[in-house]
């Protein structure tokens, strides 16, 4: 039997800053996890990934990354992509350090 | 120190021209993201978890004053101020933009320095001992034969398009500072009768499948050298499994074929092409042997030296920790730890990067060096100097007293950085060493080397630390495996796994009994952890790890 589908969103790296980022319900990217589409249904992951997989001329290497549900938007549900969502562990650099939007 | 021909100059030039134009047509859409990778991949830029990442060679691990400041001025002016000494003898930028690669690299250019080859599928930076030509140990100096070897090999037409990627270690010494049993290839240097040639070792690694290399040769002439390299290479690129990047590697075909099949190949096809080798790499050799050249070492006497390790206490302890023999007994190798307790290994800021240039080139014939180490090396100081040297250097935070102790770790960037990693390496490295620091028991210890890798590929070498570490992911959560009893050197070992790993809250204290273990079972002082791990075998540090822990839990 097919694993069920669990909540994704879709995220990549921008083009010219290699920052993470994230596609929003909208069509943009940001650089905020919490303003990310959260994606509860697989089909139309297909196509927002697909959304996010045509625009090499923003982004690179688009992929579905599980999250789910917080208080405030969508959170990760892997360690990876906490440490995606906030910069390295050693120097206050990164997403924890910058807040700008794209 | 080897100065770039008019070739080299226009060589990386016309490559960083290119890799310009390249840039920006991945900008303008022209090239898409698969066909820009490999390009960007061959300079050395690579994509990770928060930005892009720049790889930049130091060939053999030389850097004069002028290319250190060039470096702490890219890091200020294209990165976040810092730079990240590797493994591999590179520095990393981790936060360039991609739009001021090109600049970046042209900066580097200035300084006789590129990204070439420092990632994909070639034959990457030649790395070699870090105490080159000043270790009171050598036979010959290793670099001229790195540096020809890196000329050898940087665009070789037959080697663009191997099956994966191929790093060659040269030692110069009896005593393998330069990990070349871990390499694809490693080559030490021997004196057969007063002929200088080399020994050949082939299909080491680490990674997935670690193996210790081989010897493919026992003495090499200089005359046979290059075409027995490109023998191996070319065999190896034949034989080597493109199906399979996990089986590619050529550790993985010496061990599938076996050594005597890979050696009578390789002598086949060396019988085949040594022809083809007209001298004039033996001629070349002999032209960048004179530019390494060992500088004229002055002479004065060692009174200031002998009275400041008299009288201060700091100044000893790190003379005692950080100082090697060098070759003249009025000199010293002096090591400068980049493993403050606490902080990142293998990090400098621009500014240290400028004290050190400045301390090179007052008092160490405007020579550094990084280790594999990831700490930074004035090669030939007077010992006279060093006062001097110690005192800017502790200005600088740059005067911790750890080499070789249990917190000069060797750590990867692991996930904090790099996108494959499975697991934080630089956490755990900076809580054993704060722990240790607290502990104040690190000198007791003594002679101890932890090293930690955040995924199985091993940047961190954690099979041949006499305590490994792997960061991997269990079920979602970051769990670090224990290996014992590695061994870097000439007696090369890889480490053997102590069983179940440990949580990241519960690795500290796990290293920590395993020391305890070693200091309650070594015979004195003076039994290094490895060699009492060797006398009495895995069992008691097993007991230590599992069955105190158990203990520990059931009170």
């Amino acid at each position: 039997m097919p694993r069920e589908f669990t909540p994704k969103v879709v995220t990549a790296n921008a083009l010219l800053e290699g920052d993470v980022v994230y596609l929003t319900a909208d069509d943009r990217w940001t650089r905020h996890l919490s303003e990310a589409e959260l994606i509860t249904d697989e089909a139309h992951a297909q196509l927002r990934l697909l959304h996010g997989e045509g625009q090499p001329d923003h982004v690179v290497g688009a992929y579905l990354a599980d999250a789910r549900q917080g208080l405030d938007g969508p959170e990760p549900v892997h360690f990876r992509e906490e440490f995606r969502r906030t910069g390295p562990s050693n120097y206050r650099h990164g997403k924890q350090a910058e807040t700008r939007d794209v | 120190m080897y100065d770039y021909t008019d070739f080299d100059a226009a060589f990386v030039a016309e490559r960083n021209r290119q890799f310009r134009e390249q840039v920006e047509r991945r900008i303008n859409g022209a090239l898409t993201e698969d066909e820009f990778k490999p390009l960007r991949l061959m300079n050395g830029l690579y994509l990770q978890l928060h930005a892009y990442m720049l790889r930049v060679a130091i060939p053999y691990g030389t850097l004069n004053s002028r290319q250190m400041r060039q470096l702490a001025h890219i890091a200020e002016q294209w990165d976040k101020g810092y730079g990240h000494f590797t493994t591999r003898q590179n520095i990393q930028f981790n936060w360039p933009r991609l739009r001021d690669v090109p600049d970046m690299l042209d900066a580097l250019a200035e300084v006789n320095m590129h990204a070439i080859q420092t990632s994909g599928n070639t034959i990457r930076n030649v790395t070699a001992d870090h105490f080159a030509g000043a270790a009171a140990d050598e036979v010959a100096d290793p670099r001229p034969v790195a540096e020809l070897i890196r000329q050898w090999s940087t665009d070789h037409p037959e080697f663009q398009f191997l099956p994966r990627k191929f790093k060659i270690a040269v030692t110069g010494s009896p005593n393998d500072r330069a990990v070349t049993r871990a390499h694809d290839i490693g080559l030490q240097i021997v004196d057969r009768d007063g002929t200088i040639g080399y020994r050949v070792i082939v299909g080491g690694g680490l990674g997935r499948t670690p193996m210790i290399g081989k010897v493919l040769a026992d003495f090499v002439t200089q005359y046979d050298l290059l075409p027995y390299l490109e023998a191996v290479v070319s065999v190896w690129n034949l034989l080597g499994r493109r199906d399979n990047k996990y089986k590619s590697r050529i550790k993985i075909t010496v061990h599938e074929h076996g050594i005597d099949e890979i050696r009578a190949r390789v002598e086949e096809r060396f019988k085949l092409i040594r022809p083809s080798f007209s001298g004039v790499d033996v001629e070349l050799f002999e032209r960048i042997k004179a530019a390494f050249a060992p500088p004229a070492l002055n002479t004065a006497d060692t009174a200031a030296f002998d009275a400041a390790y008299a009288a201060d206490p700091v100044f000893r302890s790190w003379c005692d920790t950080n100082l090697s023999p060098h070759r003249a007994p009025d000199h010293a190798i002096a090591q400068i730890s980049l493993k403050a307790h606490g902080a990142t290994p293998g990090d400098a800021t621009a500014e240290q990067m400028r004290v050190m240039a400045d301390l090179a080139e007052t008092y160490g014939h405007d020579e550094l060096r990084i280790s594999h180490e990831q700490n930074v090396i004035l090669p030939h100081v007077h010992k006279s100097d060093l006062p001097a040297i110690h005192a800017a250097l502790k200005e600088a935070g740059l005067a911790t007293a750890n080499i070789g102790l249990i917190s000069d770790i060797i750590a990867c960037p692991g996930m904090d950085y790099c996108a494959l990693a499975t697991a934080r390496s630089i956490p755990i490295a900076q809580e054993i060493a704060t722990r240790f620091e607290a502990l104040k028991l690190e000198h007791e210890i003594g002679d101890l080397k932890i090293k930690i890798s955040g995924c199985i590929n091993a940047c961190g070498h954690h099979h041949v630390g006499h305590i490994g570490i792997l960061g991997l992911d269990r079920a979602g959560v970051e769990n670090y495996q224990i290996t014992l009893g590695g061994d870097h050197t000439q007696t090369a070992e890889l480490g053997q796994r102590t069983g179940p790993g440990f949580s990241a809250d519960e690795i500290v204290p796990a290293i920590e009994r395993i020391v305890h273990a070693y200091l309650d079972y070594r015979d004195s002082p003076d039994e290094a952890f490895l060699q009492t791990y060797r006398r009495i075998g895995m069992g008691p540090f097993k007991t230590a790890l599992y069955e105190e822990a158990h203990a520990h839990a059931a009170q």
